[in-house]
């Protein structure tokens, strides 16, 4: 591809990535490739029961494995002060290997440290464990009546975590009382797991000067440095995180989990490498799962549609430990979001968390901080004020959208919207998706009595966390970072604080250079994922990467070309106010035919530089002056069989509007993979537990995973709106699809149903549970 | 027990416990780690190898130890020499992979798809990797992957 010489005018162009060539090749390097001399392995003995005391642990008969080297317990970790891991927002802790009790199946009660993989889970098997089961609690709203407290440990005696609310309650109140047309639902977003193929695992080696070298699948390896060297007591410089290649993260790879501790302390007492790599049931079962928010949603509105009011109540199901990775003073995340692209007079939106005998967690998966759940609930509850209303669902929507001249948009939930154009963006969709025909399609259908439906997400995103007077995690304000450093030859390398589990930051992140410094990119070598050289960022995750580590990036550089203009006008024996950047070169104001390049430039600044300070690098950290607001208008139609149940999605459209792109192709990728993680989530994936507790979906014969059949071909189309506070524009766009996708199928579902009477379906909407609305309704009128 | 397993071209001699999977044979004692392992139950496809050049198996549901005397061919195996494989440079050309966990398994079950049927329509694409997972690319350019590599390879042929 000729754009792939391209030395400059970088952004927007679909460059091939320059990872894949390693990944096509069997040459990618994930945590599980890497193997140490002397190295042994560890696999954890977990809780059968929900809930249990625990009365003994024999670890006679698994001493006695052959190969099995060691065997710890929550009473060795405790005795070493290590039994408890704090999480990520600072609110409460988790037992590393259980101390007492069982607070959920699948918990590590205990670490074998054996020769093989094999001897591992043999010893593992061995480990005799004694239960005395307890009452479990297996939903948030048994658990808000406090019959069985689970967590004795914590000052409060009571289930209930923690209450959060924002908005104006009485002015919300006062407005949904005078509302002439009001709704109210209550939808839920069940319990799912992002699932990447690639399981979380680590490897832990204390190496000759006793420094710790830990190799782990971490979004965030700083953070982990940090709260590492503050658990363990280990000094930070003597701990060295790397996160190598990452086979997808979604989230789930941001919180520290009890493996990763068990491998460190077992690598210190045996004097071994110790390699921990979990199995699928593991990681569907006790790594963190996201979502499992009840939302009581209610909208007030005029007879002719336009919105006065909105109250969401959420209960909240956090599992055993409170391991929401959420930024410290939002224990609710972005949740604020759910006024989403409307223009609501007043809001009132809280949540109530509970803890409850399930696995701990409520991650970011593929979302900033809830804003998913947010998202799915605003554009479900208009949907059923249209059908309340008898209006429209698109004509409603743009009824009430925030109005193009209305950013920089402050909402009544207290963002303040960088820049959209919410019609426009539907007005392309619409377009597009040829919604007059399919209105006359679907009349017709109707008339047969065939179910079609066509479903609408409007979404606006928050992401982008995010600037340090609110956020931080553990107390470290959530800036991000880079540093340029630009070789003699005009080559270079870009380290920052940011770690790509797929995205493509070593294609894109040198995009941004290129752009830049008017440089080429494919000689622009990304590094990151490795504490000793990256500077200091607070990793990839909830969108952040190009809204705060992008911003970083086009500083530095844009550092990097100042100290370049010195040297330029040294070159061109000019001063260097005469100096102008222009067309990717420096040139003296007003004659093009002085010029020098930045490659030239590069390489005067290692062999002629007069006076000036030798080299050409910087770094900065980038403290984002506001979050960014991406929005989409998403359109899915379904058809739907009236025998069995089963819903074919027939078209899905993705309007896109994430700002300035970098890189078309790489964006579309995510587009593609992000709609088919909310095409999972609207029809096939819930972690599921029955009332005793037990786990339902711990394997991929459970948990489904869509295939290459079931997946739609997915449709794109594009609105550019610029973030004006980002230094390019950008505002990420990993998570959209996966946050505006699922309430658009719901919406399709929905709307086919509607003529039976069908108000709402919570998801995953599988056949059984369409084939049931359809007899149910059916029963009624006949 | 002693097996002896032709991967790639060369024979790999290796005393193993015979529980051992051909998947970890073939990722810890032939060190060939671009065979990934994700899941327990045979249902993503990130182990997909070719055997004896006409069959794609998940190789964590085989044991080494039945691999015996057997051809494996793995992703390593694909490139000639500096030359990428048509499937590889389709995949690269088509944006058709980001994380690179499945990638591997992808590749080597398109291999036995296009030789089995070297003009496949796109649901016969979809049809054939409908035992491989992936999680970042929703198929939609690993299907034009396989089709370009389709059209590359009948130009060869």
């Amino acid at each position: 591809m000729s754009t792939e010489q391209k030395p400059a005018g970088c952004l927007g162009v679909a460059m091939k990535r320059k990872e894949d060539p390693r990944f096509i090749q069997g040459k990618g390097r994930y945590v599980d490739d890497i193997s140490l001399p002397g190295m042994l392995y560890l696999s954890l003995v977990r809780s059968p029961y929900p809930h249990a005391e625990i009365k003994a642990i024999d670890i006679g008969d698994a001493m006695k494995v052959p190969g099995v080297v060691a065997v710890i317990t929550g009473k060795d970790l405790e005795a070493a002060g290590l039994g408890w891991l704090p999480t990520f927002h600072g609110y409460d802790k988790q037992m590393v290997l259980a101390i007492g009790k069982v607070l959920f199946q699948y918990q590590e009660v205990a670490a074998v440290f054996a020769e093989t993989r094999a001897a591992a889970a043999d010893g593992a098997e061995a480990v005799q464990v004694e239960y005395a089961p307890l009452p479990v609690v297996a939903d948030p709203f048994t658990a808000k009546r406090d019959e069985t407290i689970l967590r004795p440990d914590r000052d409060k005696k009571t289930n209930h975590i923690y209450h959060w609310e924002v908005g104006d309650k009485d002015k919300t109140a006062r407005a949904l009382a005078n509302s002439p047309k009001k709704i109210k639902e209550r939808i839920w977003f069940q319990r799912c797991h992002p699932a990447p193929l690639e399981p979380c695992g680590c490897v832990a080696q204390f190496d000759t000067m006793g420094r710790l070298q830990f190799y782990v699948t971490s979004q965030a390896p700083h953070v982990y440095r940090t709260a590492l060297a503050l658990v363990t007591g280990i000094p930070e410089d003597k701990i060295h995180v790397v996160s190598p290649d990452i086979g997808g993260g979604f989230g789930n790879k941001v919180p520290v989990y009890p493996g990763y501790v068990c491998a460190i302390v077992g690598a210190l007492k045996i004097g071994r490498p110790v390699k921990w790599i979990e199995t699928r049931t593991e990681n569907l079962t006790s790594t963190g799962f996201a979502r499992d928010y009840h939302m009581d949603v209610e909208i007030g509105a005029t007879p002719d549609g336009r919105v006065t009011a909105l109250h969401v109540a959420t209960t909240a199901d956090h599992g055993a430990f409170d391991a929401a990775a959420d930024p410290t003073k939002y224990p609710a995340g972005m949740f604020g979001i759910v006024t989403g692209s409307y223009d609501f007079p007043t809001a009132h939106a809280e949540v109530d968390a509970y803890f409850t005998n399930k696995a701990p967690g409520g991650i970011a998966y593929r979302c900033s901080f809830r804003v998913t759940e947010a998202s799915y609930a605003i554009e479900r509850a208009m949907d059923i004020l249209a059908d309340e209303l008898a209006i429209d669902p698109a004509e409603l929507r743009r009824r009430n959208f925030v109005r193009k001249e209305q950013f920089p948009y402050p909402s009544s939930l207290g963002f303040t919207y960088d820049s959209g154009d919410y019609q426009k963006t539907l007005d392309v969709a619409m377009e597009k998706i040829g919604y007059r025909e399919l209105l006359k399609e679907q009349a017709e259908k109707r008339a047969r009595g065939e179910l079609m439906g066509i479903g609408f997400s409007t979404f606006t995103e928050v992401v982008g966390a995010g600037p340090s007077k609110v956020f931080d995690i553990l107390g470290i304000k959530m800036f991000d970072s880079a540093e340029i450093r630009i070789h003699p030859t005009g080559a270079g390398i870009v380290r920052a604080g940011t770690k790509s589990q797929g995205q493509g930051h070593e294609t894109t992140w040198a995009q941004i250079v290129g752009e830049e410094l008017g440089l080429d990119p494919q000689n622009i070598m990304v590094e990151e994922g490795d504490t000793d050289t990256a500077p200091y960022g607070l990793g990839t995750y909830a969108s952040r990467s190009t809204p705060v580590a992008g911003g970083a990036i086009a500083m530095a550089a844009r550092r990097v070309r100042e100290k370049a203009r010195k040297v330029a006008a040294h070159m061109l024996e000019a001063g260097e106010a005469d100096v102008e950047w222009k067309d990717y070169k420096f040139q003296v104001k007003g004659v093009p035919a002085r010029s020098v390049t930045m490659k030239e430039v590069a390489f005067a600044a290692y062999t002629n530089m007069a006076q000036i300070e030798p080299g050409l690098e910087a770094s900065y950290y980038y403290d984002p002056p506001n979050m960014t607001f991406p929005s989409g208008a998403y359109v899915a139609v379904v058809d739907i069989d009236r025998e069995t149940g089963e819903v074919k999605v027939r078209r899905f459209l993705a309007v896109d509007d994430c700002g300035i792109i970098i890189n078309p192709l790489i964006v579309e990728g995510q587009i593609h993979g992000g709609l088919t993680e909310g095409f999972a989530i609207a029809f096939m994936q819930e972690i599921q537990y029955d009332k005793e507790g037990n786990n339902l979906n711990t394997n991929f014969t459970d948990y489904l995973i869509p295939t290459s059949l079931e997946t739609p071909a997915w449709e794109t189309e594009k609105t550019v709106t610029p973030s004006p506070h980002h230094p390019i524009g950008a505002k990420g766009v990993g998570e959209s699809p996966n946050v505006g996708s699922p309430a658009a199928f719901v919406n399709a579902v929905i709307d086919a149903l509607s003529p039976l009477g069908v108000r709402h379906i919570d998801m995953p909407i599988t056949r059984d549970k369409v084939w049931r609305a359809i007899h149910q309704a059916e029963a009624m009128t006949t | 027990m002693k097996v002896t397993v032709t991967v790639n071209g060369k024979a790999y001699e290796r005393e193993v416990e015979a529980r051992t999977l051909l998947a970890y044979f073939l990722r810890e004692e032939c060190g060939l780690t671009g065979t990934h392992v994700g899941c327990d139950t045979s249902s993503c496809g990130c182990c997909v190898v070719v055997l004896d050049s006409e069959t794609a198996v998940k190789s964590c549901s085989m044991f080494a130890a039945q691999a015996d005397g057997h051809q494996v061919l793995t992703v390593e195996g694909l490139a000639n020499g500096g030359t990428l494989h048509p499937l590889q440079q389709a995949f690269w050309d088509q944006h058709g992979l980001q994380c690179g966990y499945c990638t591997p398994g992808m590749l080597l079950t398109s291999i036995v798809l296009l030789k089995n049927n070297p003009n496949p329509s796109e649901s016969d694409i979809r049809e054939g990797l409908a035992g491989n997972l992936c999680r970042c690319t929703g198929y939609q350019n690993i299907v034009k992957a396989v089709q370009q590599a389709a059209g590359a390879l009948g130009v060869q042929a």
